[in-house]
């Protein structure tokens, strides 16, 4: 089956489809994870974007029921190198090509993804659309010209639960217990977690530090989460612009001071646009496995998953409340901040990793302390 | 943190001589070393026994010691160091040398030398050495973080044991207690076997005790290269997964970067592991490997093993990724953190990352058991490759093919030699020609499922293999003029060579390839060239790390720079080594000096040459006309003028020099046909006649007739060998017709384009090699090398001193006089090499009229494997000189003095002596004798005033330890007997006592000698393998001759090899060894740092 990739800005990509037939359209992104891309499918993050995942080896390890980060891929349709049309691990259950277009995400593969990559950096990231039915490229260029800008896009109210649910190990994930370290320990705090495109694995660090999580949809009000007078509250990673979300921002400044807050990527930037900062969009974004964050009391680095079009603008935060806490050393963009006097934090990559490393699951833990404290 | 300044002085120490398992990344991870401490204003000292390598020339460190890696030889340069630098601040880094340094470094402190001189380590401390070096420590410590590792128990009766394996499960492996290397130890299967091999087991062990352990063979195999910094940040550079199961040891399995089947919940955990194991252990800064094994259907992960310091994984590592391991490392360990080095590819980013792969490497080993007969080819837990070569692909498959076929076999892809019969074992077995059984089980139809269960390969490897055998099936399909245009570029995109699709058209011969290239091109089919740039193309690169594919995309505009792209040599093997890749590097080095871009060709991941700094660009691409051509044809589509070097490399370049002429490519220096011209016999022969120089009587064959024809008519013995070969492949000596029926029949293919050749053979001569330079014009002469072992042995394995000692002046006259013409008549413009025999009887006939004879034995125009030991000796840098003389400069601007006086380059007061290292070790029941065909793997260098200091040092850094006392045995032939007894009063005169066989007994007696006889093997007993066996001896002097010494006695060498009594087997080297001996003695112990002795002879010479 043929497919083409067609971008905004002219450039055609001709290769072979996988996966369902048809057309999918969005944000062309890449994403540098060695592995993950079971994750990297289902994180709502993903929503409205086309990745292209800059390993050439895709679907080798097939797909599990226990790696999802959300009961559905969000991928608008995946472009690779080479996709694997078998698959080999303990764990496996299906292979990637079945699992896609059951969902019918349409793939895109042996394209030359490396010049697409260098394309996207060096043009930043544009519309693309993915067609394995028009064979005429400037039809596709004109679609791609046609479909909705990422800027601007309130996406979080799209793929935010429609009610509020307490989430419970085992019940909206299969995952056997010893595979993600969650025992079912009587839970110590009460956190709800606004939904704005939530990952599976956050929900499992935060129950397995100990807190039975109520996750409420994007747009509930603060006062009905503080009716539920949780032990902090958690706002979540996940698709499209911050700036559209200003029922989010109200929320977290009228939450601020009252309750632990911390936040995830969206969460973050929300914060930061909360505490009176700015935010703007990156040219590529950050989508990998492999950045260096510096924890700019310490030091130390570690090694951070990331997922982000968007940044917080350092110097739009007021110095005297914020403190910076985290920095990305390869571009020096903001990944992280802290509240000097109230119990608020949050961090742009994505500590809960899932695909990634797991340097940063330290922060949960730090959830639970300032929570803690609050208590106490 | 920022660099300490707490430390001045850098000691680094080497691996020393190439060995199986310890090969050229540690020239690389050393010379990185060096390189980054100096430039951070350390006062960096070397030791290393090897002068093979890059990193002992003279620049990259400020002293130099090419001494014997022993304690006592450390003890004597640090003591030196320190007493030049009076000041603390005096340390050792141990991890960027191997298993040899590390151990050097654990005798050094144990030793209480490190304290006694106030010298610190750095890179790793001797607790987290022994920690991880020690597998019940290291189980411990492994247990203490929750790790799993095999199950294990140690036992000291069978009952126990029994009892174990029983709870645990067939089949076990049982492991003795402090036995050498692992001797005693094996695998049981069943209750009976374990029974035998524990009670073997625990009675090698000397304290009667055996642990018993889990079997993990057949699991997948895993490692990660971890990097950790004194802030405890710690990264993982690489992860490679083995495509061979557990039970073959890495070094010897195809390896696969970045790991293929592994979730990111695996990886994730397994990273997790790495990172807890590092820190446990306790590797403060610097990298370091670790190995996991994984069951294949439940996925339980257990730690294998861990080194503590850079290794070849992390080399290849650092060509698979850009990240160079061994450079961080030493950063690292003068206290710089992961954050403060900048990553050198994207410039603006740190090196405190992980490395992502847009690309797939693949490793594949190169074993050379065809040197070996005789020897176990199966592989398992004990490593036999000899190199290795990397390939870049964008796929696995197109990885794996390009690495197939840089390895440089000589065979063409389906043309093994496939034996139905065996193929459940080759299949089962691990083993050389597994890819082959497994291509060939494919196309029989075997399923991917099948075959998986036989091999314990993941199926999804095995899946790869399926795919490429139907694209061979699809093209099979098509005739070559019908071909539609996507399968071939499907093919060329999953790496089928021109070299392979022409064998899918049958087409053979000169001309075949080109066909496809042709074929290619109407179809708009070339390579592009992508750049490794460790972040998959989120940043921009400013490295031009190269690697070619079938994609749309090129990302190496060539330059309109005057170019030259310089050959490597391809995987490591033996007879062409190191030595050549460090010509190639000289070459980079010395022309980018003079302005040339300079562009490198090598696929072997192990080198200096594959740093990407080395040259101004580098193709990390297979040596094959193709792939060489391909890219001559993308660097010169810019117009600029491209010259190519084929002479450093080996042979592996000068087999494409010939067609790369052809296909129009300007090759520069020494032109391809005189190249040509000195392999060519009839052509060479009427030369040399035409010259007036004498070579023993040669005749050439290409059928059994002709070559008994030939071999009566030059005389028996005769030297039988084919062209076109380096390292004596294939090479033997006859002594009778049946010999040369024999090898005619079997070990060789032969054909009119490429006959045998068949020389008679001088017996009883000193063999001299001679290395030079010209410019076409001019020649100087390097060295002239005698060798101590006699002609026959090939150069390789002879140890050879320089200067000559004993070949009377106007000998060597000779031979500067023939060497001259030979460079003159072939227009050499760069090295040539010339070996010449003196046959010993004329050699002391030397007063007489006639002054003796000299016979060319062979002269190669090119590089040959003692450029840099002879340019370390001389401290003239050949090849540097050679890569010039190549660009059209003339000899007069670099030795004018020279040339004036027509002197060889000096070697000043002292004596250099080269000594081989052989892999006996490694093949247990392989004959050691020597002979025409090369076995060592490396060498090593010995300096000293006298040369039997140097004699004996070279001895002792290659592992063979001259004795001061004890008993020696003596057996020389008649031909030697009237020199044995001035000997063998050397030997009783310094202490030792004599055993000697029938007839040398009888010599020594009647020299007024006592002495014990002893029966030779063949006569009765005891004979001198029973008091080989019984540790009577400490030296053997066994001068064979005729047959014998090449088919008989091997008794005796295998027993002195297993029980490393060192054997010698000329009467000179005896001599050599008696002053060697002498000097021992006398218990001086002197260490000379090469860039003194290069001082000292600047300074005569003014004088």
């Amino acid at each position: 089956m043929q497919a083409i990739l067609a971008l905004e800005d002219g450039r055609v990509f001709r290769g072979k489809g996988y996966g369902a037939k048809g057309e999918c359209y969005g944000e062309v992104v890449f994403n540098t994870s060695i592995t993950g891309y079971q994750e990297i499918f289902t994180d709502p993050s993903y929503c409205g974007q086309i990745v292209v995942l800059t390993n050439p080896e895709i679907g080798n390890y097939g797909t599990n029921p226990e790696d999802n980060e959300a009961t559905r891929p969000y991928i608008e349709g995946l472009i690779v190198r080479e996709f694997s049309r078998v698959s080999s691990n303990w764990r496996s259950q299906q292979v990637v090509e079945e699992y896609l277009e059951q969902f019918k995400i349409p793939v895109l593969a042996e394209i030359d993804s490396r010049a697409l990559v260098r394309h996207l950096r060096d043009h930043g990231v544009m519309r693309g659309v993915i067609s394995t039915l028009e064979s005429d490229p400037e039809k596709l260029i004109a679609k791609a010209r046609s479909i909705p800008k990422m800027d601007g896009q309130d996406l979080a109210k799209v793929v935010t639960t429609n009610r509020p649910y307490v989430w419970e190990v085992g019940e909206r994930s299969h995952e056997p217990v010893e595979v993600v370290g969650v025992k079912d320990a009587p839970p110590r705090f009460h956190v709800v977690a606004y939904d704005f495109g939530i990952k599976q694995n956050i929900l499992r660090k935060l129950r397995g530090e100990g807190c039975k999580v109520t996750v409420v949809p994007a747009q509930t009000p603060a006062e009905d989460v503080m009716a539920m007078k949780p032990h902090g509250v958690f706002l979540s990673n996940g698709p499209g612009d911050p700036e559209p979300c200003t029922y989010a921002v109200d929320n977290i400044r009228r939450l601020m001071g009252r309750h632990p807050i911390f936040g995830i990527c969206l969460g973050h930037q929300l914060t930061g646009i909360a505490l009176g900062g700015k935010t703007f969009k990156l040219k590529f974004g950050h989508h990998g496995g492999n950045h260096p964050v510096k924890q700019l009391n310490t030091g130390k680095i570690e090694i951070t998953a990331h997922n982000h079009n968007f940044a917080v603008d350092p110097d739009s935060l007021p110095q005297s409340e914020v403190e910076l806490t985290h920095m990305d050393l390869n571009d020096s963009t903001l990944e992280g901040l802290r509240h000097r006097n109230l119990p608020l934090f949050s961090v742009q990559y994505h500590p809960e990793a899932s695909p990634g490393p797991h340097d940063s699951h330290y922060l949960f833990k730090d959830f639970v302390k300032m929570m803690e404290e609050w208590k106490g | 943190m920022p660099k300490r300044t707490d430390i001045s002085k850098i000691l680094i120490l080497g691996s020393g001589p190439i060995i199986i398992g310890q090969s050229a990344e540690f020239d690389y991870s050393g010379t990185q070393a060096c390189k980054a401490l100096k430039s951070e204003g350390f006062e960096v000292v070397l030791a290393n026994s090897n002068p093979a390598t890059i990193m002992t020339d003279p620049e990259f460190a400020e002293r130099t010691y090419i001494e014997p890696l022993t304690r006592e030889y450390l003890e004597e340069i640090i003591r030196v160091e320190r007493e030049i630098s009076p000041s603390p601040g005096f340390a050792i880094l141990p991890t960027v040398g191997g298993q040899t340094a590390l151990n050097l470094a654990v005798e050094l402190s144990d030793g209480g030398i490190l304290d006694k001189y106030d010298v610190q380590l750095i890179g790793a401390n001797i607790a987290a050495i022994k920690k991880a070096e020690d597998r019940l420590y290291f189980k411990d410590a492994m247990q203490k973080i929750g790790l799993d590792v095999p199950k294990s128990a140690l036992v000291n009766n069978l009952k126990d044991g029994l009892e174990f394996a029983g709870k645990i499960g067939f089949p076990v492996i049982v492991r003795p207690s402090f036995t050498l290397g692992g001797s005693g130890g094996g695998i049981a299967y069943n209750r009976e076997e374990l029974l035998d091999v524990l009670a073997r087991g625990l009675d090698f062990s000397p304290v009667h005790e055996a642990l018993i352990e889990e079997s993990v063979l057949g699991w997948k195999e895993y490692e990660l290269e971890v990097m950790r910094d004194l802030r405890d940040n710690v990264i993982v550079i690489c992860s490679i997964e083995n495509f061979d199961p557990m039970g073959v040891h890495t070094g010897d399995s195809i390896t696969v970067a970045p790991a293929q089947t592994l979730t990111d919940r695996e990886y994730q955990v397994m990273r997790d592991a790495a990172i807890a194991v590092i820190r446990e252990i306790g590797v403060e800064t610097g990298g370091s490997n670790i190995q996991f094994a994984v069951h294949p259907a439940t996925g339980r992960m257990v730690v294998i093993e861990m080194n503590p310091r850079v290794s070849r994984s992390s080399a290849l590592a650092s060509k698979a990724t850009g990240f160079p391991i061994a450079k961080i490392a030493a950063k690292l360990a003068v206290g710089y953190t992961l954050d403060e080095i900048p990553n050198d590819i994207t410039r603006k980013t740190p090196s405190c990352f992980e490395p992502t792969l847009d690309y797939v490497v693949v490793k594949i080993p190169k074993w050379q058991f065809e040197k070996f007969p005789g020897a176990d080819e199966s592989l398992g837990p004990q490593m036999k490759s000899v190199g290795e070569v990397m390939a870049i692909g964008r796929t696995f498959k197109e990885a794996l093919l390009k690495g197939v076929r840089a390895l440089d076999t000589g065979k063409k892809i389906g043309s093994e030699k496939i034996e139905p019969k065996i193929l459940t074992q080759r299949l089962v077995t691990p083993h050389p020609e597994r890819l082959s059984y497994i291509r060939y089980a494919l196309r029989q139809g075997h399923t991917v499922k099948n075959i998986a269960k036989m091999t314990s390969i993941d199926p999804w490897f095995l899946y790869q293999l399926k795919e490429i055998n139907d694209m061979q099936l699809e093209l099979e399909k098509h005739p070559m003029g019908s071909i539609p245009t996507d399968v071939l570029r499907d093919a060329k995109r999953m790496g089928f060579s021109d070299g392979r699709l022409a064998g899918v058209w049958r087409l053979d011969g000169k001309g075949a390839q080109e066909k496809i290239r042709h074929l290619r091109k109407k179809n708009r089919l070339t390579p592009v060239y992508k750049r490794v740039d460790t972040c998959a193309a989120e940043f921009e690169s400013y490295t031009p790390y190269l690697y070619s594919t079938y994609e749309e995309e090129d990302e190496a505009t060539p330059t309109k720079k005057k170019k030259v792209i310089i050959l490597g040599s391809g995987p490591n093997r033996i007879g062409q080594g190191i030595e050549f890749d460090y010509c190639c590097c000289h070459a980079a080095f010395a022309l980018h000096d003079d302005g040339y871009e300079t562009i490198m060709v090598n696929c072997n991941p192990e080198t200096v040459s594959t740093d990407y700094d080395t040259s101004d660009r580098l193709y990390f691409e297979p040596l094959t006309l193709e792939d060489v051509f391909a890219i001559y044809e993308h660097e010169a589509s810019s117009g600029a003028p491209v010259g190519v070097i084929v002479q450093f490399g080996g042979q592996t370049p000068l087999n494409l020099a010939l067609p790369l002429k052809a296909a129009g490519v300007k090759i520069i220096g020494t032109s391809p046909e005189s190249i040509d011209l000195a392999e060519d016999r009839k052509r060479f022969n009427k030369l040399l006649e035409e010259l007036e120089i004498p070579q023993a009587p040669g005749a050439m064959a290409a059928s059994i007739e002709e070559a008994v024809a030939g071999a009566r008519s030059v005389g028996y013995p005769v030297l039988v060998r084919p062209s076109y070969v380096l390292g004596g492949r294939a090479m033997v000596i006859a002594y009778d017709e049946e010999t040369v029926v024999r090898y005619m029949k079997e070990a060789v293919e032969y054909s009119q384009d490429r006959p045998v050749l068949i020389d008679h053979f001088l017996e009883d001569a000193i063999e001299v090699d001679v290395d030079a330079l010209s410019d076409g014009e001019d020649v100087v002469i390097g060295g002239i090398m005698q060798h101590i072992e006699e002609a026959g042995i090939h150069s390789g394995d002879s140890s050879c001193v320089l200067p000559a000692v004993d070949i009377p002046g106007h000998l060597l006259d000779r031979m500067r006089d023939y060497t001259f013409k030979l460079a003159r008549a072939l227009k050499v413009i760069g090295l040539m090499n010339v070996q010449f025999a003196i046959p010993r009887s004329n050699g002391s006939k030397a007063n007489g009229d006639e002054g003796g004879k000299v016979y060319v034995l062979e002269v190669n125009p090119r590089a040959s494997r003692t450029v840099p030991y002879v340019s370390k000796a001389t401290g003239v840098p050949m090849a540097k000189i050679a890569a010039r003389l190549m660009t059209g400069r003339k000899l007069r601007e670099f030795l004018p003095e020279f040339i004036e006086r027509a002197a060889d380059l000096d070697t000043g007061s002292c004596y250099f002596v080269k000594s081989p290292v052989f892999p006996w070790n490694k093949f247990p029941g392989v004959d050691t004798v020597l002979g025409p065909e090369m076995k060592s793997t490396g060498e090593v260098m010995g300096v000293a005033d006298n040369f039997g200091e140097a004699f004996a040092k070279a001895q002792l850094a290659a592992g063979q330890k001259l004795p001061t006392s004890g008993t020696v045995f003596i057996s020389v032939t008649d031909h030697d007997k009237p020199h044995v007894a001035e000997l063998a009063r050397r030997f009783v005169d310094m202490g030792f006592k004599l055993v000697a066989t029938t007839g040398t007994a009888d010599v020594l007696e009647e020299a007024g000698m006592s002495l014990e006889r002893v029966y030779k093997v063949k006569e009765g007993r005891p004979n001198a393998v029973d008091l080989i066996k019984g540790e009577r001896i400490q030296l053997i002097v066994n001068t064979p001759q005729g047959p014998d010494p090449f088919f008989d006695e091997k008794a005796i060498r295998r027993a002195a090899v297993t029980a490393r009594i060192p054997t010698i087997t000329t009467l000179s080297a005896a001599r050599a060894a008696a002053e060697g001996i002498a000097a021992l003695q006398r218990g001086e112990l002197n260490v000379r740092a090469l860039q003194q002795l290069h001082a000292e002879r600047v300074l005569e010479n003014k004088l």
